[in-house]
């Protein structure tokens, strides 16, 4: 059973709505996201997405593109990515570590090393953007090999004839997203996330979790209450883009950072 | 400079048939975008089948490019200018004059009448040099369409008459200040609006690039300028060409001429790429002719400007239409299959060019032709009088002279 499948199973068990922050790798540097990733755990994260940052982000709002260009300012790789992820394995083995990203650097690595490097280095999961699954045999066969899970998206558009060839190609978490548009859109149409979560439930055995447009403790646990978690991603990076770009950040800016987070966690423990 | 004989090796023509079922080129093309697009460009590429199969969608076409666009476009013999350059005859292909002033409006009529058809209210458009963007204006306008063009915030500096044009005939130009600022982030930025609006909006790529079916459905609509070249072609030379020599930037222009050659044997192909200050600089627009490898960039596997992590890289050109770090996968299978020899010409080659087809002609090219012209020019003289080339001159100047004159220190 992976890491993921894991986290989920204990969580489902214990009643528990996973809770998953999205922040940009290297935004503002390396050493501050890992610090902000323990900080997020400490606030209640059950996986944290790291997204690996790419020139080209056509599928990202303007909040998380800034996090993108701060990140790739400072030069960050892949490689870097990788690395970060086993320092931060190093001291915590339980958290789930999904890599969020566009396929170009990834093919610039090579599947079958990156497959390899993100399983060594303690990487859970890997969400490919632009990689739909009719794309994906080749990526998602070397993932396996190496046990990483592949996560989709599942949106709005998505025709349900379709939903099998998703969920098929699936693994760890299903991740639907909430509304038409990019991250960080403002999220409206809660009658139709009810309806597609229902038809998806129908569908698959596979935990479901809602992204996109949720940035407070109100719509995390709006959104909470229809599926099994939440991830958080535009609320999160724009409060760290008024970190400053230093190392020694003290505990409390940290913590006032990662805010969201906490309040997110406190309502989700209230739905249940 | 490549060798005249190179490209007519022998290849199976069914290798040109593409792209398969699933939008590939060989490697190349394919489907990679966001899932909240996936069911818009299958919708697309149903409805593009079903109209592209009714003949009564060609004729609206053929009808819209005959007595809008002005087509035929004629093939006009360039005397003085193949004197010049001592050696084979030059034809130009006139795309320059068709209505808008460059090939761009071939497209934009063809997927606006799909747009209608598919009854989307509202038209979105990247833009590069502004003719796409002006193009899809003026379709939008025709068919009393909303429209709004993505356009890099540097380009709107470079080709201020081309703003300024798409604004009188009533778009919205929205600048693009994220990134490079230029033609990869105007086209990021179309991607995230179709991807909001996705319900009403139709968007109006203006290359062979992009998602399964964009790069067979704009070659298709550009196929017009190759089958007259082509028909033209025996008319007035009795036989066909020998060369023939197209700028590649996106490559719509080019696939528009080569396509319906691609299975003459003896017909030579080049396509120019934006040499900008020369490949060795690392300062060009070159992803065919530098040695770049393939990826992923806006929906499609083509050959691409990146560094090693993967990062998209900053292109230059003297010319924004042909600023792109990516080409058509086409282009990129058709590279592979060594049909088409992609080679390039650099900023100051095109600026040389642009100045010659002036002077000698009377037709002031776009930039971006310039660079075919300069290649052409090159191709001609290694080759006798008895040979042919057809150059296509895919667009007109006018919206350069401001470019030209301020690298030439002149003020308007």
């Amino acid at each position: 059973m992976s890491r993921i499948e894991q986290i989920a199973e204990k969580a489902a068990a214990a009643n528990r709505k996973l809770l998953i922050p999205y922040l940009v790798a290297g935004d503002p540097n390396l050493e501050t996201t890992e610090a902000l990733m323990h900080k997020l755990v400490e606030q209640g994260a059950d996986i944290i997405e790291l997204g690996i940052p790419f020139s080209d982000p056509s599928a990202d709002g303007p909040i998380i593109q800034r996090g993108v260009e701060r990140s790739l300012i400072k030069g960050t790789t892949l490689h870097q990515v990788l690395k970060l992820v086993a320092r931060f394995r190093e001291s915590d083995a339980d958290t789930g570590i999904v890599l969020m990203g566009y396929l170009n650097p990834i093919e610039a690595m090579g599947y079958k090393t990156f497959a390899e490097a993100a399983s060594a280095s303690g990487v859970d999961g890997v969400l490919t953007v632009d990689l739909p699954p009719m794309e994906a045999g080749e990526l998602n066969a070397v993932m396996r090999a190496a046990e990483v899970d592949t996560i989709y998206l599942v949106a709005p558009t998505t025709r349900e004839e379709r939903v099998a060839s998703i969920t098929e190609h699936c693994s760890g978490y299903l991740y639907y997203v909430s509304l038409k548009g990019v991250t960080g859109a403002a999220l409206t149409d809660f009658a139709s996330v009810t309806a597609n979560i229902n038809m998806l439930r129908e569908r698959t055995q596979l935990p479901i979790v809602i992204g996109f447009g949720i940035k407070d403790a109100q719509s995390a646990a709006a959104m909470g209450k229809l599926a099994d978690g939440v991830i958080i991603g535009s609320a999160l990076v724009e409060k760290i883009a008024l970190l400053a770009d230093q190392v020694d950040h003290d505990k409390q800016l940290l913590s006032d950072t990662v805010q969201v987070i906490s309040e997110a966690r406190e309502a989700l423990d209230k739905l249940v | 400079m490549a060798k005249f004989e190179e490209s007519t090796a022998a290849v199976d023509p069914t290798a040109f048939d593409g792209p398969d079922a699933s939008g590939h080129f060989g490697p190349y093309g394919g489907i990679f975008v966001g899932e909240t697009l996936i069911a818009a460009v299958e919708e697309l590429a149903e409805v593009y089948a079903r109209l592209s199969a009714d003949k009564n969608f060609w004729a609206e076409y053929d009808s819209e490019l005959k007595h809008y666009v002005g087509r035929p476009s004629p093939l006009y013999f360039a005397e003085r200018l193949t004197d010049s350059a001592g050696g084979a005859k030059i034809y130009l292909k006139r795309e320059d004059l068709n209505h808008t002033g460059a090939h761009k409006v071939n497209n934009t009529i063809g997927q606006a009448l799909l747009a209608k058809h598919m009854g989307k209210t509202r038209i979105i458009a990247e833009t590069g040099a502004g003719q796409h963007g002006v193009a899809s204006a003026t379709v939008a306008a025709k068919l009393g369409l909303e429209c709004h063009v993505y356009m890099g915030a540097e380009d709107i500096v470079r080709q201020a008459p081309n703003v300024y044009r798409m604004k009188l005939l009533g778009a919205n130009v929205i600048a693009v200040e994220s990134g490079s600022r230029t033609l990869k982030d105007a086209m990021n930025e179309a991607l995230r609006d179709w991807a909001t609006n996705v319900d009403n909006t139709y968007y109006i790529i203006g290359t062979v690039a992009g998602p399964h079916p964009y790069p067979k459905m704009v070659r298709d609509f550009q196929c017009v300028i190759g089958r007259e070249a082509r028909e033209q072609s025996f008319e007035q030379i009795g036989k066909l060409p020998d060369a023939l020599v197209a700028c590649v930037g996106g490559g719509s222009n080019a696939i528009g001429l080569f396509h319906p050659f691609l299975k003459d044997q003896s017909v030579a192909m080049y396509g120019v790429e934006a040499g900008g200050h020369g490949l060795a600089t690392g300062k060009h627009a070159a992803p065919l002719s530098s040695g770049c490898s393939p990826g992923v960039l806006h929906g499609n596997r083509t050959y691409l400007m990146s560094d090693e992590a993967g990062q998209i890289l900053e292109t230059h050109s003297i010319s924004a239409g042909l600023d792109y770090p990516g080409v058509g996968p086409e282009h990129s299978w058709l590279k592979d299959m060594k049909r088409v020899n992609y080679v390039d010409a650099t900023d100051d080659e095109a600026l040389r060019a642009f100045h010659q087809l002036t002077r000698l002609e009377g037709i002031i090219p776009a930039l971006e032709s310039s660079h075919a012209v300069a290649y052409a020019m090159k191709l001609a003289a290694t080759l006798p009088r008895d040979k042919n080339i057809i150059i296509n001159l895919s667009g007109r100047g006018d919206k350069d002279i401001e470019t030209v004159a301020k690298i030439e220190g002149i003020e308007l």
